[in-house]
Formats: structure tokens, C-alpha cells, sequence
């Protein structure tokens, strides 16, 4: 055969082109050998006409290409075999011709004819093997076909082929960006697609083209966000990192305005069936609100943040990072605190991985110290990590050292220094002396510690240790002249140039507290200055200028003797260094203006260097970027936007009804439909979370993300008609969706592998009878207005609560169900849906305005309100009822008192834990607030020993603790009440709730109107007091009463429930006035609020505490005019 | 994203590139050989590094650097990730991950990254799809490619990619139909000289073979799910059922893959499984030193500790060691300055027993740094967290599949930074 021949030939040939050595690797055998010449006989096999002999050479050349060989001298030959029937000799063909294409471009003509009839193959996976080939032969000649081929597949069938469209966009762009326009929109096309295979393509596109071009994403943005989870890893990463920035720009920074609670609503899902009505309302209220001052989180945020989270989860560790990037960058403090764990967990993968990690973590660690301090121990270092891996643990731990933890810290970083690795014990010196810098209780320990060092056999850990304690002692020298003595009995043995100069700077500055030696060492140096290193002499020089300075009588001739040999040195700073000091200090005839002030000039007091991390600051870049790695900017980084100041639109992201009925007519992709699933799918839970058990129906903060089990769950706990009905819908759209989407529950996934489509089309008809039954009601019951329109209260109200409820549930299902048709209809057989979806616009108008316009009911801006019946606070309030529930900060101080929650009983492990302000005054300590705690245990054992511990308080704020509750049985409640002095200010009180087995980091946050206590006043003193407390103590509002705030009662309840005054009688009835002071400095806090008949009232508030009193205003003032 | 890949082996030499971009010389490798050339050792090769027109981003797998060329901002750790990906991929395929592999599958490597990489973005990552595509290359077919000359590439065209669930192929038959899973944990603790553990923490794999039939949809729930702590998943893994009920429901790829790591709550003390006492000293003369090590078991639950192997990073000076063992061998490595002391099954009546003198270079300081001790063991039929898989039930097939759980219990980084009592010594 003359493929063996060739083969023996090549061994025994000589390869003298290139690199030689692997022509005779074993190995490698024949495939790598590379002469010229042999070239001939793989042409040769190309041109023959067994494939095997093709394969074979095709083989070889793919090997040479491989090893860098230049093989472009086959060009022609191997271009010819481009249409080969054999696939495997194809494969091999495209191989080489993506790889010389660029270099041999008429030649490369020759063979696009075959990929453009693979263009039109019939089978998907040749359509898209062409495209991709085409897209990547780098020839500007073919940009017309690549744009047009790339354009058609982007509105193919098969995802697949759409996939490798969004591929070859960022590959046409590179060769040429003049294409950009027509580029973006096919991007914008391949966007609004809904399937998960493109989703993660696409977005890589749009981040290479057109990251600028964000308002592309505010259309896709909720159906990206609920995709996310079924995207393919890498996909995820791309899209996340782009939706970070998305975030920044479209929301408001939700750490920027702490005092509003943005999770009050909570609790409102445990009120009975006959809330729904109110929550609905509640909802569109909140709505309004987020337009307002206050910060309240917008639902589509919440829904970013909600759906990454589960991906914390996930294997690759670069997804891991990227979510927690995006919590790093985008969610509120207090929940960012999740992503910690799933970090420390990546700092058991691979070494790199490691490295990237802990340099984010550095990062982390120097804004938000408290959520790795749990996890401080996973930075201990091992002998056995990587040098690079040692200096950034250490980093860390430097980074979360603080007065509780500094102590484990030290006795670590004492191993570390015995170490063998000397960089290592270098960097531990370092970090050492920035433990003490910050940590001044430590100061004295660490110096004493360093100065042990310098008996150290090891000449650069006592380099190190000088250099370091010169930092330390710069900070307050005076303590410590017996080490500077003891550095200067060093000078003698330690030859590390650093560590002399540092030696010799510390005993020139501070000559004063060591008379006696200074001298004595400058005549040692002036003795071995010729053979000292350049930075030595410097501060030889200066030494010896410092001394003449204070002690010429002694150092005279010394000095003169050193500057003279400096005079003459090689080096000319050194050099210039002495002719200036000469100048300086020495007194001549034409003394200078300089030399008057050469004292103190030389011996200036000098600033204590600031030992500062590394990574400070080093934020501003994006985690996880290579930018925020590299701390600068890589090219094509896009900058993470800042927050802006106030929201943009967020309607931009809801669907136009008029666009997306277009879409249905013309039955083209209908993404948006993904959008209005997943809406209704939140909201399905919001009806179903009552059908919990009542001690489950608190859902938390950190809700879960999943949908599907929720229902689950609801019809397992024997949900009635409407709970199994949006069940039902649920299960059908994703049997409908299974190509991308993984179904959730198994007996589903049983049913479908086994019954295919047939069941669905039952449950299709079922259910459509059943809705169109009730379309009409539907209708009149649940057509919300748009939310721009002010918050009209709703007919809801009226109709039973019952009726409500399930008209929306069965909303959702008819919607679901419009869905299902359309999905499930093939793409061949367009005409029949088509007529259907004309018979029915009209009434999706309706429901896609429901969907629409519906705000979000997102439980985070849900108001707490269930701890009153709604019917007492009517009766109590004789306000309207909608009103009452959706202020959070409104209810009334008689009856009921707002909770928030410390633990949640999902974190809690079951142990649920809330609190309140009871605005009794603590009688062990009048300068404390009292702190109602809730203890409920909802888990199946028993909890033993609840107490509270101090954590981690602000300067100055005190606690005074609850006894011990020794045992706590399944399912008992216990109310304690506790002391916090929070110094006047709204600093959460960070604490530790411990339970037997467990601790928990809690933090009690007060609202500034719970920093209080009422005082009494008559209206003379009110006024006299008011007269002092004018000028910069004086704030006022201006603000418009809505229409059912204008009497006086409403005035009075609102203040008072928003901050704890008492009233103060007044004359005039245009006129409400409050008195109280807070509770720890005993300030006054006046609270006067006026009402004209006509124009604004007014709102005024006099306070000494300025920040206070700032604060207060904007509550009264949220709290009035809502 | 990704540019271009470079693989180069130990000791420096490129025998690798592919390109999915235009063309970049190899000249950009050498900021690597010189970041190479600073390091002690190659671990300590920076991952990430700067050049004037590219970024260079390397990992270091089984004595071979991977490295790659971006040119514009990527997420490094997606880059570090996916080469980490390619080298499992590798290892699936060819069992192992050598320079001489790759050279003798060096088409079936290239196809394979031509697969993986499109354009620098991934593409196919999931080794039941790759395989699909390119056939892994077998003994049998090795044989019979080299007869009849065909090569391993399919003759038909896959459908993989287009499989509605992306990790496993369709169409998947076996006669026996198994699955088993493999518990692995390993403990991880650094012990400090006075036998108290400073921090321990136990990392668990479920390692999973599955070949079954068709389409099956496992759930596997444990006894005691509260135990895990902090868990990553492979991909099929359902996360919502797993956030709702604990338990692990999932369609699983064909063959092995690792179902998820875990970590169990730190706050359950460690029980570690054995002890060493040592005691290394070095006389003051400097001439050399004693070594006396003895292990023991500590608790093991009942179970025999097996695979005991003890490793010693001597100080530098350290030139030999003259030892006697009264179970198992020893070697030390004079160029790495490791000792290693191969105990096997520990055996509790008779503690093994590693003592004799150490000798040091002529004339160096006596060492000061007593050296850290790393432990490597195995325990079987035991999963120290004491984590129980409850049961694997099956939907969607109707066959029966023969089902197995095994428990391995390993030393991970298990360390003892031994006595640091240098204080005795100094003057």
C-alpha cells in the first residue's frame, strides 16, 4: 500500500526542517515529522481516490498543524477534497481550512460554493457544521455571504442552527465591524428568542458587538432571568455578568436608603384566604410607593437576585463567582452574606481556581469584613499550598482580623513564620505589622513578638522584622526607645540593605531618644560607607545631617567626613543627596534663606505610614474580571456602571400589548410569553402560600426560587379546586416546554416519557371549557388599571374575597393555557392557530393587559399587616383598609406593633424568631429602647438555652440581655424583652442569637422613630423650646395631604405610629404638635405639623441631633402622604 | 473569549497549538517561560498574566501547562474552568493525561477541541455529547482502525447536540442495567503540634456509574440530608427539588460523572481516624538528627485504616536518612527532600514504627524548622460524616436496574505542621 510506503519513507528521511527533535520522538512516529519535501507524497494521497488514503494524509496534516508545522503548501491540494462524501475526511478538511484560509484567500473561494449549498441542507446539523466553517474562514471577500447566510440561519427552525448563528456574529464582526448595524439586529432578533440553547450564545454576541446597546435587554430581561437556571454553564456566565450591569443601570442602589425595610412585606402571604383581596391592592400600591423617595426594591431586581441564587450551587466554579459578583454588586447588605459559603467552598478546587477566588475575596473582604469572618478558618494556611495561594490567604485573614479574632489570629500567623518557605514568612512579617496598624490593643503584643524576631537565624526574617517595626514605632516612638537601642546594636550583623537603611532612619529620626548611641553609630558607618549599598549611604547621609543638626558638638567631623566621601561616590544621587545637605545644614558665608529652617525641614515631623491593603479600592472593577485581577483595565472591559440616582422607567421592561399581538398574528417566536409565565407563576404562589399550615405560611426573605415545588407542595397539602387547577397549568406549559426546559417533578417527567402528547390535549380541552366559562367574570373582576393610573382602590375590594382569589388563579391558567396552544402547535401548520388567536384578541387583550399591568407581586415590597384583623384596625383606625396595610410604618401604636423578623424559620433551622418595639420604657435602664423578641419553634424537637450575645456592636452601644430561655418545646412560642442603647443612631445592633447547637448572626435595626421616648410638654414650653432650637436645628418640609389625611385624627395616628411622641396640646386645630426625647442623650425632639387650607402644609421638625432629626422627616413625611 | 491554546509540558517545550482565532505566534509563550523561570516550583506560576497585546491564562495538570491567549476581558476563572474541563475531557477519553497520549491521539485531540470551542466560546463541554461525536479510542478499535484503516469518527451524524437534555445521549442500551454510586469523603484537618486539631472539615463526592437504559429519572434521598452543609451539583440535578425536599432527583448522564460534592457542617466535630506521634530533633552539633515516628489508630469506628502513608517535607539540609520500619517501606528523595514511609493496612495490636538517624550536610546551620507531616489514608465501608444514602428509586424505565452504594473514607489534606518546639533548642 502506498500509504505504508510513505509512512517508512518518512521515518527514515531526514528532517532537518524544524525542529528536529521530534522527528525522531518515538512517539510522535511518523505523524510528526515535517520535511518539505515528504509534502509531495501526502499530495499525491490527496489526489488519489480511496478515502482511506485521503484519511490518512489528512491525518498527517491535521498532526503537523498540531505542532505549528507551516503545511500551507497544500492548500490546493487538500481544498479539493472539501465535497468529499466521507464525513471523517471532511471533518479533517474543514479543520485545516479554517486554519490557512486567511493566507490563501482565492484559493479559499473555491471551496465556499460547497458550504453554501450546506446552507440549504436539509438536515440541521450539516446546516449548521457549514455555517459554522464559513463563519470562520476569515476572508473579507465572503462578508456579504457570511452576513446573509448568518441572517437566515438566525430565523431557522432548528434552535441548533440559530445557535451557531449567534456564534458567527461576533466572528463576522471581528473581520468586519462595519457590519455592527446590520449585526445588532439580527442580535436583537436572536434575543427574543426562548430557548435556553441560544440564550447563552446570543448574549456572548451582544457583550462583543453591542455591550452599549443595553435598552436591547430590557425586553428580554425577565425571560433571561427565568431562563437562566436551564442555560448551559458557560452561557450563564456571560449572561449574568451582563445582566450585573444591566442591574446597575435600570435599578436603585438598594444599600443607598436603609431605613425603609425593602422585606417588610413578608408576612403578609400568612393572613387567611380573605386577605387576597387586600393583597392585590397592596400590590399595586407598592408600585406606587417605588416611584416615590423610599427605597423599595423594584420586583425585577428582586427577580435577578432571586433566580441566580440556586446557581451558588452549581460545579463550575466560574458560574459560582459570577453570582457572586452580581449579590457582591447588587444585592442589599444584609443578603450578600449568602455567597460566602459557596466561595469558601471554591477554595477547595484547583490551585488556580483558588487564586482567582481569594484575590475576589480579598477584595470582598475589605468592604464587607463580617461575612467571612464565619468562615475564618478556611483560610488557614497549609504547608502545602502554593506560595502565590499562602500570600493571599494571608491577605484575607489580615483583612478579617479585628479586636475579637485578632488574638487566633496571631498565635496562627505565629506557626506561619516558622515556615520554610522565606517569602512566605516575609509576607506573614508584613501582614503581622497590619494587624497592629489597625488593631491598636494588639500594637504592643506584635511589636514585642517582631523584636523577638530579630534574634532570628534567618537574616531575611529579621530584614523583614525591621522594616516592619520602623512602620510601628513611626506610630509612637517615644514608648519604645530600649528597641531602637536594641535595632542599633543590629547594624552590626544584619546585611540586608533595606533593613540597615531602615535601622539607620529610625535611630536618625529619633537621635533624641537614643543620645547616646546615634553618635557612636555614625562613626561605625562612617567607617564602612565606601562598601555600603546606594540606599544605605542615603541614610548614612542623613543620619548624619540629622545629628548635626541636634548634636554638632559630638558629629561635627563626623559629618563632615561622610559628606566628603559622598562627594566622591559613583553614584550621583548620592552625590547630589550630600552636596544639598551640605548646603542645608553646614553654615557659610552666603548662608542661604533654607538653611535658617534646616532643622526643621530635616526633622520634620513625619506622618505615620498607613499600611493599606492591596486591595482596597480595587472594587470599582467588576469581581470576577479579569480587569478587577489584574487591578487594570483590560481591553474591551466594560466599566460597572454606578448606580443611578433615581430608577429609570421600569415599565420599559413589561411587553407592549399592540407588539406582542403582532408577534401572534404573524406567529413568529413569541418569547414574551416565557415573561408572562413566570409572572403568573409568582403570582400562583402568592394565592397558594395560605394553603400552607399556618406555621409555614411565613415565608422568608431569602425565598426559594422554585415555583414548581411551591405548587408541589400546595396540592400535597390538599389544595382546593384553584390550588390543583394552577397546578395543572404549570405541569402542562412545561411538558410544552421540555425542549429547553428540565421538568421539575417526576411522576411528570414518568407521564410524559410514557404517554407523549396525547394526555396533554385532554387536559387542554378540560381546562379551556373551563376557562371560557368563566372568561367574562374573569373580565369584569380582574382587569386591573395600568399602574401609571394613581392608586385607585380597585372593585376588589367589594367582591368576596373568594371570587377574587380564584378568578386569578384561573386567569393564570387560561393565560397558561393560550400559551401551551401556541407552543404545542407545530411551526408547519401555522393557518389553524392563527385564526383562533384573531377570534380571541380581544379577550387577551385583556388578559395580556392583566399581565402587563399587574405589578409584580413580588413578596419583598409586600407590607407587613397580618397582625391585625383587618376589621380591628377599620374599627380602630376609621381608615380605609387598604390604606392601613400597605403603609408598613402606619399601624396603629394602640393595638399592634410592627415586627421584623431576626431569624427566619428556614435559617433558623425552625427556630423563628421576630421582633418588635414595644415603646414601654425599659426600667432597668431608662437609656435603653425595649426590644419585644418572639421566639416561635416551629421544628420537631425542642430548642434549648435561646440567649442573645453581643457580637460585634458599634462604639458606644450597649445591650443589656434577656435571661436565658432554658427550653423552648416543638411548636411553643416565648416573648422576651431586652435593653439596646443604640447611641442615637440607626446602626443595627449586630448580635448572636445562640441556641444549644447553633449560633446565628442577628441584627436589630431600629427605625429612627423608635429611638424615642414620649415627652410631655405644655404648648408655652413647647414654644419656648422650640425658639432654641431654630437655625440649622430646624427642618422643614413642604408636602401635600392626600385627601384623607386632612383631618386632624388621621395627622395624629400617622406621626404617632411613625415615631414614638406624644402630643402636645395646641390652640389652633390647623396645627398638630408632638414632643419626645431620644432615649439615649435625652435630645428634644419637636414635631410640628401645620395645615393650610389651601397650598402645602407644612411639616417641621426641631431636634439637636441633626441627623435625627433628618431622618425622622422623611418617615413622618412617608408616612403622611401615603 | 478563548484565542488560542498552547500545551506545554515540563519541561518547556510547545508540542501543542490550536488556534481559534486568527494565527498567534508562538513568541507570546515566552512571558510564560519567563514567569516559568521565577518560579520555585510550578505551581507557583502565576495563572493569570499580562503581556503587552495578550493575557496569558495557564493551569498546571499532571506535569503539562495549559496554557491559553485572551486578548480582550474574559472572566478567568471561566477560562481557568473550561481548561480544567478540556483535561477531564482528556483523561476520559484516553484514561490519562500525558504528553505521550496526546501526541498519539493527537487527531481525536484536536477534533476534540475543535468540538469544545467555537469561536473561543464553548460549545460542547459534556463528555456524553462529545462522545457522541468522536469516538473515545478503544484497544479493540485501535486495533481494528489499523487493519482495516478507518478512523474512530462516527460514520453517521450525531444528534447529540440536539438532544433535549444536554448531558446524555439518547438512545443509550444495555442488557445490564446498573447504577452505583460511590460516597467518597475526605477529611481535611491541620493538627497542630500538641494533637489539637486547629481546623478539620470533611468534603464528600458522590461519585456516580450509571448505565441504564433509555431515559431513567433517578431520586436518591438520604438518611440524614441535614448533614451536608454546602453542596455543588452536576448539572441534571434538579435544584429546586433539592432546595424543597433534599433529595437529589435527576436524569444522569451515561457512565461516570460526579453526581455532587458536599461539605459537611463544620459545627459536627471531626473525628479524626488516626494519630502520629513524632518526635524529630537535630543534634546541636549539626551533624545530624533523630527521627522517631509511630502511628496509631484513633477512631476508626470499628473499621480498618488501610492505605496509611505518611509523608515528611524534611528541612532542606536534610541529605539522608538512615531508617528502620517495623511495617512497610520507606524511601526518602534527596532532591525533594520528601520522606515517604508506605505503612499499608494499620494494625492496632502492633502500632508501626519509623525511627533512626538523619544526616545532615557538612557543615549547615542545624535546621530550625521542624517539618509538617502529611497523612494520607483510606477507610472502606465507611463514610466518617456518617452520611447514609436512604434509597434510588427509578421513574420512566420500567426495567428493575441493579442498584449499589459504596462508602470510601480518605485522608484529603490531612496535615500536621509538626512540632514547631523549636524553642528547646535555641540559645
Amino acid at each position: 500500500m502506498s500509504a505504508s510506503s510513505a509512512f517508512s519513507d518518512e521515518k527514515g528521511g531526514s528532517s532537518s526542517v524544524g525542529e528536529p527533535e521530534y522527528g525522531h520522538d518515538p512517539a510522535s512516529g511518523g505523524i510528526f515529522s515535517s520535511d518539505y519535501k515528504r509534502h509531495d507524497d501526502l499530495k499525491e494521497m490527496l489526489d488519489s481516490n480511496k478515502d482511506s488514503l485521503k484519511l490518512e494524509a489528512m491525518k498527517r496534516i491535521v498532526a503537523m498543524i498540531a505542532r505549528g508545522k507551516n503545511t500551507s503548501d497544500l492548500f490546493p491540494a487538500v481544498v479539493k477534497n472539501v465535497a468529499c462524501k466521507n464525513i471523517e475526511v471532511k471533518k479533517l478538511v474543514y479543520v485545516y481550512l479554517v486554519r490557512y484560509a486567511e493566507e490563501q484567500q482565492d484559493l479559499a473561494l473555491l471551496s465556499i460554493s460547497t458550504f453554501q449549498r450546506g446552507l440549504k441542507d436539509p438536515n440541521q446539523l450539516i446546516r449548521a457544521s457549514a455555517l459554522r466553517v464559513l463563519s470562520s474562514i476569515r476572508v473579507t471577500i465572503i462578508v456579504p455571504i457570511m452576513m446573509l447566510a448568518i441572517k437566515e440561519a438566525a430565523s431557522d427552525m432548528s434552535p441548533y442552527v440559530r445557535k451557531t448563528a449567534a456564534h458567527a456574529i461576533p466572528k463576522l464582526y471581528s473581520l468586519d465591524p462595519e457590519q455592527k448595524d446590520q449585526l445588532i439586529e439580527v442580535i436583537e432578533k436572536l434575543l427574543a428568542d426562548k430557548t435556553t440553547l441560544v440564550a447563552g450564545s446570543v448574549v456572548m454576541a451582544f457583550e462583543e458587538v453591542c455591550p452599549e446597546r443595553i435598552d436591547l435587554i430590557h425586553k428580554n430581561y425577565r425571560k433571561l432571568c427565568n431562563l437562566l437556571v436551564d442555560v448551559e454553564e458557560w452561557g450563564q456566565v456571560v449572561i449574568i455578568n451582563m445582566l450585573t450591569r444591566y442591574a446597575r443601570t435600570q435599578f436603585l442602589n438598594p444599600n443607598l436608603n436603609e431605613c425603609l425595610l425593602e422585606e417588610g412585606g413578608e408576612s403578609t402571604f400568612y393572613g387567611s384566604d380573605a386577605d387576597q383581596d387586600e393583597d392585590e391592592d397592596e400590590d399595586k400600591k407598592d408600585e406606587a410607593l417605588s416611584k416615590r423617595k423610599p427605597y423599595v426594591m423594584d420586583p425585577d431586581h428582586r427577580l435577578l437576585l432571586r433566580n441566580t441564587k440556586p446557581l451558588l450551587q452549581s460545579r463550575n466554579a466560574a458560574v459560582v463567582m459570577a453570582v457572586a459578583q452580581l449579590y457582591f454588586h447588587l444585592a442589599p447588605k444584609a443578603e450578600v452574606g449568602v455567597i460566602a459559603k459557596a466561595l469558601v467552598r471554591l477554595l477547595r478546587s484547583h490551585s488556580e481556581v483558588q487564586y482567582v477566588v481569594l484575590q475576589n475575596v480579598a477584595t470582598m473582604t475589605i468592604k464587607r469584613r463580617g461575612m467571612f469572618e464565619p468562615y475564618l478558618k478556611s483560610f488557614y494556611i497549609r504547608s502545602t499550598d502554593p506560595t502565590q495561594i499562602k500570600v493571599l490567604k494571608l491577605e484575607v485573614l489580615t483583612n478579617l482580623a479585628s479586636e475579637t479574632n485578632i488574638s487566633t489570629i496571631l498565635r496562627e500567623f505565629q506557626t506561619y513564620i516558622k515556615s520554610m518557605d522565606k517569602d512566605f514568612v516575609a509576607a506573614t512579617i508584613q501582614a503581622i505589622g497590619r494587624c497592629a496598624t489597625h488593631i491598636g490593643e494588639v500594637r504592643d503584643t506584635c511589636l514585642n513578638g517582631l523584636v523577638q524576631l530579630l534574634s532570628n537565624r534567618d537574616e531575611l526574617v529579621v530584614a523583614e522584622s525591621v522594616v516592619v517595626i520602623k512602620k510601628l514605632l513611626q506610630m509612637q516612638p517615644e514608648k519604645h526607645s530600649d528597641i531602637i537601642k536594641h535595632m542599633a546594636k543590629l547594624t552590626d550583623n544584619i546585611q540586608v540593605p533595606m533593613a540597615r537603611a531602615s535601622i539607620l532612619w529610625l535611630i536618625g529620626e529619633y537621635c533624641e531618644h537614643v543620645p547616646k548611641i546615634a553618635p557612636d553609630v555614625l562613626r561605625k558607618m562612617a567607617k564602612t560607607f565606601t562598601n555600603e549599598e546606594d540606599i544605605v549611604k542615603l541614610q548614612i547621609i542623613n543620619l548624619a545631617a540629622k545629628l548635626y543638626l541636634t548634636n554638632s558638638k559630638q558629629t561635627k567631623l563626623l559629618t563632615q567626613y561622610v559628606l566628603n566621601l559622598a562627594k566622591y561616590d559613583q553614584n550621583y544621587d548620592i552625590r547630589d543627596r550630600a552636596r544639598f545637605i551640605r548646603q542645608l545644614i553646614v553654615p557659610t558665608d552666603k548662608c542661604g534663606a533654607l538653611s535658617k529652617y534646616a532643622k526643621k525641614l530635616i526633622l520634620a515631623l513625619k506622618p505615620a505610614p498607613i499600611l493599606e491593603s492591596p486591595f482596597k479600592d480595587r472594587d470599582h472593577f467588576q469581581l470576577g474580571s479579569l480587569s478587577h485581577l489584574l487591578n487594570t483595565k483590560a481591553g474591551g472591559y466594560q466599566e460597572l456602571p454606578d448606580w443611578p440616582q433615581d430608577a429609570p422607567d421600569p415599565s420599559v421592561r413589561n411587553v407592549e400589548v399592540i407588539t406582542l399581538l403582532e408577534r401572534v398574528t404573524k406567529l413568529t417566536s413569541v418569547p414574551e410569553w416565557t415573561k408572562c409565565s413566570s409572572r403568573e407563576k409568582r403570582k400562583e404562589k402568592k394565592v397558594e402560600k395560605p394553603f400552607y399550615s399556618d406555621s409555614e405560611g411565613e415565608s422568608g426573605p431569602t425565598e426559594s426560587a422554585d415555583s414548581e415545588s411551591d405548587s408541589a407542595s400546595s396540592s400535597a397539602s390538599g389544595s382546593e379546586q384553584s390550588g390543583s387547577g394552577s397546578e395543572e397549568s404549570e405541569e402542562s406549559e412545561e411538558r410544552s416546554d421540555s425542549d429547553e426546559e428540565e421538568e421539575e417533578e417526576e411522576e411528570e417527567a414518568k407521564k410524559r416519557k410514557t404517554q407523549k402528547k396525547e394526555p396533554i390535549e385532554a387536559v387542554q380541552q378540560s381546562e379551556s371549557e373551563q376557562s371560557s366559562e368563566e372568561e367574562v367574570k374573569k373580565r369584569k373582576v380582574s382587569i386591573p388599571p395600568p399602574r401609571n393610573v394613581s392608586e385607585s382602590e380597585s372593585d376588589d375590594d367589594d367582591s368576596p374575597s373568594d371570587s377574587s382569589q380564584d378568578s386569578e388563579s384561573e386567569d393564570s391558567e387560561s393565560e397558561a393555557e393560550v400559551k401551551k396552544k401556541k407552543k404545542i402547535t407545530p411551526p408547519k401548520a401555522p393557518t389553524k392557530p392563527v385564526k383562533k388567536e384573531g377570534k380571541k384578541e380581544k379577550k387577551e387583550m385583556s388578559l395580556l393587559d392583566f399581565d402587563d399591568f399587574e405589578p409584580t407581586p413580588s413578596p419583598q415590597v409586600t407590607p407587613v399587616g397580618n397582625f391585625l384583623s383587618s376589621s380591628l384596625v377599620t374599627d380602630l383606625e376609621g381608615l380605609s383598609l387598604t390604606d392601613t396595610v400597605l403603609s408598613p410604618a402606619t399601624i396603629s401604636p394602640s393595638g399592634s406593633l410592627k415586627s421584623y423578623e431576626l431569624l427566619h424559620r428556614i435559617t433558623g433551622e425552625g427556630l423563628w424568631v421576630e421582633y418588635c418595639f414595644s415603646r414601654q420604657p425599659f426600667l432597668p435602664d431608662p437609656h435603653m429602647v425595649a426590644v419585644q423578641i418572639q421566639f416561635t419553634n416551629s421544628a420537631a424537637t425542642e430548642a434549648k438555652s435561646l440567649r442573645l450575645e453581643e457580637a460585634k456592636l458599634q462604639s458606644g452601644m450597649r445591650v443589656k440581655e434577656f435571661p436565658e430561655i432554658e427550653v423552648l418545646p416543638a411548636g411553643e412560642s416565648a416573648t422576651v424583652v431586652m435593653g439596646v442603647d443604640f447611641c442615637d443612631s440607626t446602626q443595627a445592633a449586630n448580635l448572636q442569637l445562640c441556641t444549644h447547637s447553633r449560633k446565628f448572626f442577628v441584627s436589630i435595626q431600629p427605625p429612627v422613630g423608635e429611638l424615642m421616648t414620649p415627652s410631655f410638654m405644655t404648648e408655652n414650653e413647647f414654644k419656648k423650646e422650640q425658639g432654641q432650637l431654630m437655625g440649622m436645628n430646624e427642618i422643614t418640609e413642604k408636602m401635600q395631604l392626600p385627601e384623607r389625611c386632612q383631618n386632624e385624627h388621621a395627622i395624629v395616628q400617622r406621626v404617632i405610629a411613625a415615631a414614638n411622641l406624644s402630643r402636645v396640646p395646641c390652640g389652633s386645630d390647623k396645627e398638630c404638635r408632638f414632643a419626645g426625647r431620644t432615649v439615649t442623650s435625652g435630645s428634644l425632639v419637636l414635631v410640628t405639623v401645620a395645615t393650610k387650607e389651601s397650598g402645602p402644609s407644612q411639616l417641621t421638625i426641631n431636634c439637636e441631633k441633626m441627623v435625627i432629626g433628618t431622618m425622622l422627616v422623611k418617615d413622618i413625611l412617608l408616612a403622611l402622604t401615603q | 473569549m478563548i484565542h488560542s491554546l498552547f500545551l506545554i509540558n515540563h519541561s518547556g517545550d510547545i508540542f501543542l497549538e490550536k488556534h481559534w482565532k486568527s494565527v498567534i505566534g508562538r513568541s507570546v509563550c515566552d512571558y510564560f517561560f519567563e514567569a516559568k523561570e521565577k518560579a520555585a516550583e510550578p505551581e507557583d506560576v502565576p495563572p493569570v498574566l499580562q503581556t503587552p497585546h495578550h493575557y496569558l491564562i495557564s493551569i498546571y495538570r499532571d506535569r503539562l501547562f495549559f496554557l491559553s491567549v485572551i486578548q480582550t476581558e474574559a472572566p478567568p476563572l471561566f477560562v481557568i474552568e473550561f481548561l480544567h474541563r478540556v483535561v477531564e475531557t482528556f483523561q476520559d477519553y484516553f484514561g490519562e493525561c500525558s504528553e505521550t497520549v496526546i501526541k498519539d491521539n493527537v487527531v481525536t485531540v484536536y477534533e476534540l477541541l475543535e468540538e469544545m470551542l467555537d469561536n473561543g466560546f464553548p460549545l460542547a463541554t459534556e463528555s456524553n455529547i462529545l462522545k457522541e461525536m468522536i469516538r473515545p479510542p478503544t484497544i479493540l478499535r485501535t486495533m481494528v482502525n489499523t487493519l482495516t484503516g478507518t478512523s474512530n469518527f462516527e460514520e453517521r451524524l450525531p444528534s447529540g447536540q440536539l438532544s433535549t437534555i444536554p448531558w446524555r445521549r439518547s438512545g443509550v442500551k444495555y442488557t445490564n442495567n446498573e447504577a452505583y454510586f460511590d460516597v467518597i469523603e475526605e477529611i481535611d484537618a491541620i493538627v497542630d503540634k500538641s494533637g489539637t486539631t486547629v481546623c478539620a472539615e470533611i468534603q464528600g463526592v458522590i461519585e456516580a456509574c450509571v448505565k441504564l437504559t433509555g431515559m431513567p429519572d433517578l431520586t436518591l434521598s438520604f438518611m440524614n440530608p441535614r448533614l451536608l452543609d454546602d453542596v455543588s451539583f452536576h448539572p441534571c440535578v434538579r435544584f429546586k427539588r433539592w432546595e424543597a425536599e433534599r433529595v437529589l432527583s435527576f436524569i444522569p448522564p451515561d457512565g461516570n460523572f460526579t453526581l455532587m460534592s458536599y461539605h459537611v457542617n463544620a459545627q459536627n466535630l471531626v473525628a479524626i481516624p488516626v494519630y502520629v506521634k513524632q518526635n524529630i530533633s537535630f543534634f546541636e552539633s549539626g551533624s545530624g538528627g533523630r527521627l522517631d515516628l509511630t502511628a496509631g489508630p484513633k477512631q476508626t469506628m470499628g473499621k480498618t485504616v488501610e492505605g496509611l502513608v505518611i509523608t515528611v517535607h524534611m528541612p532542606k539540609a536534610v541529605l539522608s536518612a538512615s531508617l528502620t520500619a517495623t511495617q512497610g517501606s520507606y524511601t526518602y528523595d534527596p532532591a525533594t527532600k520528601v520522606l515517604v514511609w508506605d505503612i499499608g493496612r494499620l494494625n492496632p495490636q502492633k502500632l508501626p514504627n519509623l525511627r533512626g538517624s538523619l544526616s545532615l550536610q557538612a557543615g549547615a546551620p542545624k535546621p530550625e524548622d521542624n517539618p509538617s507531616i502529611n497523612i494520607a489514608l483510606k477507610i472502606q465501608q465507611l463514610a466518617i460524616s456518617g452520611l447514609k444514602v436512604n434509597r434510588l428509586d427509578m421513574y420512566g424505565e420500567k426495567y428493575k436496574p441493579f442498584k449499589g452504594v459504596k462508602y470510601v473514607t480518605k485522608a484529603g489534606k490531612f496535615q500536621r505542621p509538626a512540632c514547631v518546639a523549636i524553642s528547646h533548642f535555641s540559645t
